[in-house]
């Protein structure tokens, strides 16, 4: 019984699939339910001896060795199947050679649906080239809100502040709340109003100089730009914020505008902002950190109504056609979440009476996500 | 009452009182703490920078290191200090270079990990399964959800005006956003009480020992 057992069971040694080399896998089939262990084993092809680099998982029935694998050798591989009372060692007598995948055909979902979204947004950029007013985005309310606080902020002859969030330039957000400063940069300019520009990384320190230099010289008053009012605190979370804080409750500023990604801090920056009187507008992308701002702000731009809040004010056609793009690639996930759920419902209704394809054919479909 | 003798709790306690005292009014006390921190952040930071990323990813494999690969290094070693071009009004354009290279790598790589993490694993966590369709409550719950999906969806969709049905799913959409933000205030206070608890038991045991 016991040989025939043995005999039944098999292992394989395989390059890992989908994966960037350096690892292969082993793959075991019929094993024993009594086996208690299994060793794994490995040598190359200049080495006499075995040595252990791990053991099997008898859950998954697999190992995969990622323990200084080069790509391009053969490893040999032997298992010690370890049974109560007796230790039975298998070889693999296929060598296994590691190499590197150029797709992870797993993630083909995500390909087709990146070429399909890409599509779409380079289709509406160049509408927007070519007619930038023939896009519609409709408007955000807080967008008015803008020009409400600069004013109010000038009448009280108070400072303005933008604080940016906690991310770096590669964040979308980030991106957002730049061209969101320089509408807000522009107004300033032309009210005449001091602006104060925290930053919590120094590139986008750089990024906003830049921006704000623009838009007063947009403006025509070139000679009111202060390069030391867009200044950098720290790259440490609560150091940016007690800073942030402590400039608010000296400065006083009438309007704070909280753009970017944000933390843990928000609703410390929010409420010395909602302390010290300012009327503030927030926008981020953090949805954890929104309940925040909507509690202690006056306007909130949710998510992606900073993005395209952002576009609509720049109208710039790579700013547009993100925005139409993502628009109808939201579209397009409605319409797959409405088909997969209607199919879904129906394949159970017919399994209930016993009728079993059509959920057979939606679980394949399920296992393409 | 055990009053710590520890100078370091002592410190600790007298700037975590500075920063309370914020609370009151902006004050000597807390400018001081607030000064301290930034400062001690900003050293801290540079010097965990050069011991975690310049020191090992840079000066050891240029220094030490045999492979013939480590002469590709001097490539971001130059796109590297493009960034000190903002120093010079003459060559402040060339940032432009660096900050292009940064914004497009980064783009490129995050735009896969974030279909994958965000849109894919929320239609995946929206469509129905055997197990939801078995089970009744798993079913309501999930058909709660889809609805939510779908009309929260629709309030971020910007190229039509929100009027008519569009209008309609809209607003459902916002209401469903608002009590996910509920939720999450309620939830993220409680974690902050917790933090209140942590600084409070600090104060009142490690240093007053007041409290066991």
């Amino acid at each position: 019984m016991m040989v025939l057992l043995l005999l039944s069971m098999s292992f394989e040694a395989m390059d890992t699939p989908n994966d960037g080399g350096q690892s292969i896998t082993i793959i075991g089939r019929d094993i024993p339910t009594d086996v208690k262990k299994i060793l794994v084993f490995r040598r190359t092809e200049k080495d006499t001896v075995y040595k252990q680099v791990g053991f099997f998982s008898l859950l998954s029935m697999k190992y995969t060795d990622n323990d200084s694998i080069k790509d391009g050798e053969k490893y040999f591989y032997r298992l010690g199947v370890v049974f109560p009372e007796s230790t039975f060692y298998y070889n693999i007598t296929k060598p296994a050679v590691s190499t590197a995948q150029w797709f992870n055909r797993t993630r083909a979902a995500v390909l087709m649906y990146l070429i399909l979204f890409s599509a779409l947004v380079l289709l509406f950029i160049q509408l927007a080239k070519r007619n930038p007013e023939g896009l519609f985005i409709r408007k955000i309310p807080a967008l008015d809100a803008i020009d409400e606080a600069i004013g109010r902020s000038t009448e009280l002859g108070k400072p303005t502040f933008f604080v940016h969030g906690l991310m770096g330039i590669t964040d979308a957000g980030t991106l957002a709340a730049i061209t969101l400063l320089r509408r807000v940069a522009k107004k300033i300019a032309e009210y005449d109003t001091p602006l104060l520009v925290t930053n919590f990384d120094p590139i986008v320190m750089t990024a906003s100089q830049e921006t704000v230099k623009q838009a007063y010289t947009e403006a025509g008053r070139p000679d009111a730009y202060n390069e030391k009012n867009i200044i950098y605190l720290t790259y440490e979370q609560f150091g940016y914020t007690a800073g942030v804080d402590g400039l608010m409750a000296r400065e006083k500023p009438g309007a704070i505008f909280l753009q970017g990604y944000f933390f843990a801090e928000s609703l410390i920056l929010a409420e010395t902002g909602h302390a010290v009187g300012a009327i503030q507008i927030a926008g981020t992308t953090a949805t954890v950190q929104l309940p925040f701002f909507v509690a202690a702000c006056d306007y909130v731009l949710i998510g992606e109504e900073l993005l395209a809040a952002s576009s609509y004010i720049g109208r710039e056609p790579v700013m547009l056609g993100s925005v139409k793009g993502s628009d109808w690639g939201k579209a397009v996930l409605i319409f797959i979440i409405g088909a997969y759920v209607t199919l879904g419902t129906i394949a159970g209704i017919l399994m209930s009476t016993g009728r079993h394809t059509l959920m057979h054919i939606f679980e394949k479909l399920v296992s393409v996500f | 009452m055990h009053i710590s003798t520890n100078p370091w709790v002592w410190i600790a306690a007298f700037l975590t009182l500075a920063i309370y005292s914020f609370l009151y009014k902006d004050n000597p006390f807390y400018k001081f703490a607030e000064h301290l921190f930034m400062g001690l952040a900003i050293g801290y930071g540079a010097v965990i920078l050069w011991y975690t990323s310049i020191i090992p990813r840079l000066w050891d494999p240029l220094a030490h290191g045999t492979s013939p690969m480590r002469f590709f290094l001097f490539i971001p070693i130059f796109i590297g200090l493009l960034t000190l071009g903002i120093f010079s009004k003459k060559f402040t354009w060339v940032i432009k270079y660096p900050l292009a290279i940064y914004i497009g790598a980064s783009a490129g790589l995050s735009v896969p990990v974030t279909l994958e993490a965000y849109i894919f694993k929320q239609v995946e966590g929206t469509i129905l399964t055997r197990a939801m369709v078995n089970n009744w409550f798993l079913g309501i719950s999930n058909a709660i959800m889809f609805v939510g999906v779908l009309t929260t969806l629709v309030y971020f969709f910007f190229s039509k005006e929100h009027e008519g049905f569009l209008g309609k799913s809209a607003r459902i959409g916002i209401i469903f956003i608002m009590v996910a933000f509920g939720a999450s205030f309620g939830y993220t206070v409680m974690a902050r009480i917790s933090l209140l608890i942590g600084r409070m038991q600090f104060l009142l045991h490690d240093w007053l020992g007041i409290i066991k």
